[in-house]
C-alpha cells in the first residue's frame, strides 16, 4: 500500500475540500490493478479452462466448440446479447449443465464427474433464488451449515459476510421485506460466504435501476479486488462488462468471438460485429487503394465516393475489402466554412438529427449514404457561440488514427 | 444558424400536444349503486345460501322433538303478530345440547371416530398426494395439462358409483383379495374381512379425496421457483436434502390447504361410511343422518351438526392465521 504507485489515488481523495469528512478508507487498489496481467504471461496456469466446451439442445448448439481461459483473480465478462450462450457456458461451470463435448478443468481438476453441490463454485443468481421461507441471516448462512461449519463459527461469519455487503443489522428480515438493491446484496452475500474458488454472477445489475447499478458496479470491483477473488460475470450490457472486467469475451450464436481487456476491445475491436456491439460505431465499406509507411488509402464507392487515410492494426493488401469504423467521439464536428485541421479525413454533410445529453451531444449527420454518420461532441463548454442546428452543412473530420480498418 | 428547424420526417419534432381536455365534474358524495350492487352479490350469497340455513339449523336445535308434521316444536305463529315471536323465543332451550347429547356417550364416540378416521384418512393422503403432486409439477411442461386432466376426470363420474365400485373391489372374493391372493399374500380360502370395517371406510374416503389433495399440492409445488433448487445445489446442498430444506417448507400452504380441504368434508363425510362402513363403523355424519331420518329427533341432529360446525371453525381459522402469515416467518 506504501508504494509510489498509490500516491495518485491518495491526492484525488483529498479533492473533497478541508471541511468535509474524509470518505471511508479503503486499501488502494491502483497498483494492485495496473500490473494485473497474467494473460499476458505465458507461464501462467489459467484457475479455469474450458477445452472445446460444445453443448447442444436437441439440433442447436447454444455453446460450439468454446476454449477459454480465466486466471485466478480475475474479474471476467462472457458479453453477448441474449441466445448467444453466454448463460449456458456459466452454467456448465456451476455444473447445472453437462457439456456435450469437451472439457470444463478448474484448478487442473476435470470437473465432468463433479455434481453441482460440490463444486468449489458459488453463483449469485439473475433472479437472487433467495430462500423465501428463511430470514436473511439463515439465506446467507445456508451454504456453510451444508459444510458443516460449527454455529457460533457461522454466526461469526455471516456478521461479518453482512457487514461486508453493508447490510449488517439485516439479518433478522426475510428477503420479500427488503428492496431489491438490499436483495440482491444478500444474494451477493450468500454466494461469497463460502469464499469459492470462482464467484459466478448472472446478469449481477440487471435489475437494479440506473443509479444503483452504477453504485453496485464499483462495490463488486472494490470487493472482488479485497477479496482476491475471481469473479466472471454473464452480463448482456457492455457498459457493465467495460467497467468491471479485467478481460471480457463477446459471444456470438455460441461461439467467442474476442477475448481482450475492454480498451483494447474498444479500440481495436478485432471484427465488425465487436465494433458494432460495443459503443456506438459508423462503418464504411471500403477498398484498399494505396499503401504506403504504415498508412493505407481506403476508398469507399458511390454514392460516397470518398478516400480515407487510416493507420491499419492488421497487414491489409490493396484491392483488398475492409470496413472502416470508426467511433462517435473519434470524430469532430465543424460548420461547413470552418476549416478542417490539415491531414484530417473529412466528410461533408447536412445535420439531420440532434440529441442533446447534457454531458454529450449526438448529430445524426446526413453524407448521402443510407446511414446516417454519427458524431458525438462532449459539452466542455457552457455557452456556445456558434451551435450547430438542425440542417445546417457541416464538416466531419477525423484523424488517420482514429479509424479501424476491419478484415473481418 | 437557420431559425426553426423545418419539418422533418424523424420524430425531432413532435405535433403539439392536444389540448387538455376539461377536467371531468367531480362526483359528489351520492351512494355509488354500481359497485354496492358488486360488493352486494358476494353478501347476498353468503346470507342467502349459508347464514339463512344455519339460522334454521340453529333455531331447530334449540327446538323440542314432537310427534307431529314437521317433527319439531315451538312453531312460529305469524297471525299473532309480536306476540306470536316473543312466545316462540320464550320456548327455545338448550334441552338438546344438556339432554341426550351429553348423556349418551354415542355422540362424544362418534366425533372421536370421526376425528380419528379424518386424521389417519388425510395423514394417508398426504403421504400418497403429494408423490403424485411432486412428479405431476416436476414432468415436463407439456404434460402437465394433461395429469391435471387425469386427476379431475373421475370427477366425470357419479361420486356414488365410484363409491360402490369399492364394494366390489374390497368384498371377501373380490378384486383385491384375489389379486394378494395370486401373489401369494393372503390365503384364498379365507380371505381376510375388508369391506365393512374401519379399513374400507379410510380405503374409500382416500381414493375419493385424493384429487383434492392433489390439486392444491401441485398448485404450490409447480408454481416453486426452480432455481431455488439449483441454488441450494450450488451452495453445497445434496438434492435429497433440498427437498427437506427447501421444496416442503415451500409447499407448505399447499400441505395445509390440501389437509383441510380434505379433513373437513372427510369429518362431515356419510356416503362412504354408510356403504362401505360396518355396522360399528360410527362417524359423526352418519349419527346425524340416523338422528333425522331414522329417530326423526331433528332439533337433536341439529344440535349435533351446530356441534360439529363450531368444531371445524377452529381449523379453518388456524388455516387463514397461517396463510396470511404466509407461512414463511417460523424458521
Amino acid at each position: 500500500m506504501a508504494s509510489p504507485d498509490t500516491a495518485g489515488g491518495a491526492g484525488h481523495d483529498t479533492a473533497g475540500g478541508a471541511g468535509q469528512s474524509p470518505p471511508p478508507q479503503r486499501p488502494a487498489l491502483g497498483a494492485v490493478r495496473r500490473a494485473f496481467a497474467p494473460w499476458n504471461d505465458a507461464e501462467a496456469r489459467p484457475l479455469i479452462r474450458f477445452e472445446a466446451v460444445t453443448k447442444t439442445f436437441g439440433t442447436t448448439r447454444a455453446v460450439d466448440a468454446v476454449s477459454l481461459d480465466i486466471h485466478e483473480r480475475e474479474f471476467f465478462a462472457l458479453l453477448g446479447p441474449s441466445g448467444c450462450g453466454k448463460t449456458t457456458l456459466m452454467r456448465m461451470l456451476a455444473g447445472f449443465e453437462q457439456p456435450t463435448s469437451g472439457r470444463i478443468v478448474l484448478d487442473g481438476v476435470d470437473l465432468a464427474d463433479t455434481p453441482p453441490h460440490r463444486r468449489p463454485v458459488n453463483m449469485r443468481f439473475q433472479s437472487y433464488a433467495l430462500f423465501p421461507h428463511m430470514d436473511v441471516a439463515r439465506n446467507v448462512a445456508f451454504g456453510l451449515e451444508m459444510d458443516g461449519v460449527a454455529k457460533p463459527e457461522i454466526a461469526r461469519r455471516v456478521e461479518e459476510t453482512l457487514k461486508l455487503v453493508q447490510l449488517a443489522g439485516f439479518g433478522e428480515r426475510r428477503p420479500d421485506q427488503l428492496s431489491g438493491g438490499q436483495r440482491q446484496r444478500v444474494a451477493l452475500a450468500r454466494a461469497l460466504i463460502k469464499r469459492p474458488r470462482v464467484l459466478l454472477l448472472d446478469e449481477p445489475l440487471g435489475a437494479l435501476d440506473k443509479k444503483l447499478r452504477e453504485e453496485t458496479q464499483f462495490e463488486l470491483m472494490d470487493l472482488q479486488v479485497q477479496l482476491g477473488m475471481t469473479f466472471l460475470v454473464v452480463t448482456h450490457d457492455q457498459e457493465e462488462a467495460m467497467t468491471m472486467s479485467d478481460r471480457i469475451a463477446v459471444m456470438d450464436a455460441g461461439r467467442i468471438v474476442q477475448v481482450a481487456t475492454p480498451s483494447e476491445m474498444y479500440e481495436r475491436p478485432g471484427s465488425r460485429y465487436v465494433a458494432e456491439f460495443l459503443g456506438d460505431v459508423t462503418v464504411f465499406d471500403c477498398t484498399v487503394e494505396a499503401l504506403s509507411e504504415g498508412r493505407a488509402v481506403l476508398r469507399a464507392g458511390p454514392p460516397l465516393d470518398a478516400s480515407f487515410v487510416v493507420i491499419p492494426d492488421e497487414p491489409i493488401d490493396v484491392g483488398q475489402a475492409v470496413t472502416l469504423a470508426v467511433r462517435p467521439e473519434k470524430m469532430r464536428i465543424l460548420h461547413a466554412d470552418e476549416a478542417a485541421p490539415a491531414g484530417m479525413n473529412t466528410l461533408s454533410g447536412t445535420v439531420w438529427d440532434i440529441g442533446y445529453q447534457g454531458d454529450w451531444t449526438t448529430y445524426l449527420v446526413d453524407i448521402g449514404t443510407a446511414r446516417r454518420v454519427r458524431v458525438a461532441r462532449a459539452n466542455v463548454a457552457r455557452i456556445v457561440e456558434r451551435p450547430i442546428g438542425w440542417d445546417d452543412p457541416v464538416t466531419i473530420a477525423f484523424a488517420p488514427e482514429a479509424g479501424v480498418a476491419l478484415t473481418r | 444558424m437557420s431559425g426553426a428547424p423545418a419539418p422533418r420526417p424523424t420524430s425531432a419534432g413532435t405535433p403539439p400536444a392536444p389540448a387538455i381536455a376539461a377536467a371531468q365534474p367531480r362526483r359528489g358524495a351520492r351512494i355509488d349503486w354500481g359497485r354496492l350492487a358488486m360488493i352486494g352479490v358476494p353478501y347476498g350469497w353468503l346470507i342467502v345460501l349459508f347464514a339463512f340455513p344455519f339460522v334454521l339449523v340453529l333455531k331447530l336445535s334449540l327446538s323440542d322433538r314432537a310427534l307431529a308434521v314437521p317433527p319439531f316444536r315451538p312453531l312460529i305463529e305469524w297471525e299473532r303478530g309480536l306476540e306470536g315471536i316473543l312466545d316462540f323465543l320464550a320456548a327455545l332451550d338448550l334441552e338438546s345440547y344438556t339432554g341426550r347429547l351429553i348423556q349418551n356417550p354415542i355422540y362424544g364416540e362418534a366425533l372421536a371416530n370421526s376425528l380419528g378416521i379424518a386424521s389417519i384418512a388425510t395423514l394417508i393422503l398426504l403421504l400418497v398426494g403429494y408423490p403424485i403432486a411432486y412428479a405431476m409439477a416436476r414432468a415436463p411442461r407439456d404434460w402437465r395439462p394433461w395429469l391435471v386432466m387425469a386427476v379431475i376426470l373421475p370427477f366425470w363420474t357419479s361420486f356414488l358409483i365410484r363409491v360402490y365400485a369399492w364394494v366390489g373391489i374390497l368384498q371377501p372374493d373380490g378384486l383385491l383379495n384375489a389379486g394378494l391372493g395370486a401373489l401369494g399374500l393372503v390365503d384364498p380360502a379365507a380371505p381376510p374381512r375388508i369391506l365393512f370395517t374401519d379399513t374400507a371406510v379410510i380405503i374409500g374416503i382416500v381414493y375419493a379425496y385424493l384429487p383434492f389433495m392433489v390439486l392444491p399440492l401441485y398448485a404450490s409445488l409447480e408454481r416453486m421457483d426452480h432455481t431455488l433448487l439449483e441454488a441450494a445445489a450450488d451452495l453445497g446442498c445434496p438434492p435429497w436434502k433440498s427437498f427437506w430444506l427447501v421444496t416442503v417448507p415451500i409447499s407448505l400452504p399447499g400441505v395445509f390447504a390440501g389437509a383441510l380441504l380434505c379433513f373437513i368434508p372427510i369429518m362431515g363425510e356419510f356416503v362412504i361410511p354408510d356403504l362401505l362402513g360396518g355396522p360399528d363403523t360410527l362417524m359423526i355424519g352418519r349419527t346425524i343422518w340416523v338422528e333425522f331420518f331414522a329417530n326423526r329427533n331433528w332439533p337433536v341432529a341439529s344440535a349435533v351438526a351446530v356441534v360439529l360446525l363450531v368444531l371445524l371453525i377452529v381449523p379453518i381459522l388456524l388455516f387463514q392465521r397461517a396463510q396470511e402469515r404466509g407461512l414463511g416467518a417460523h424458521r
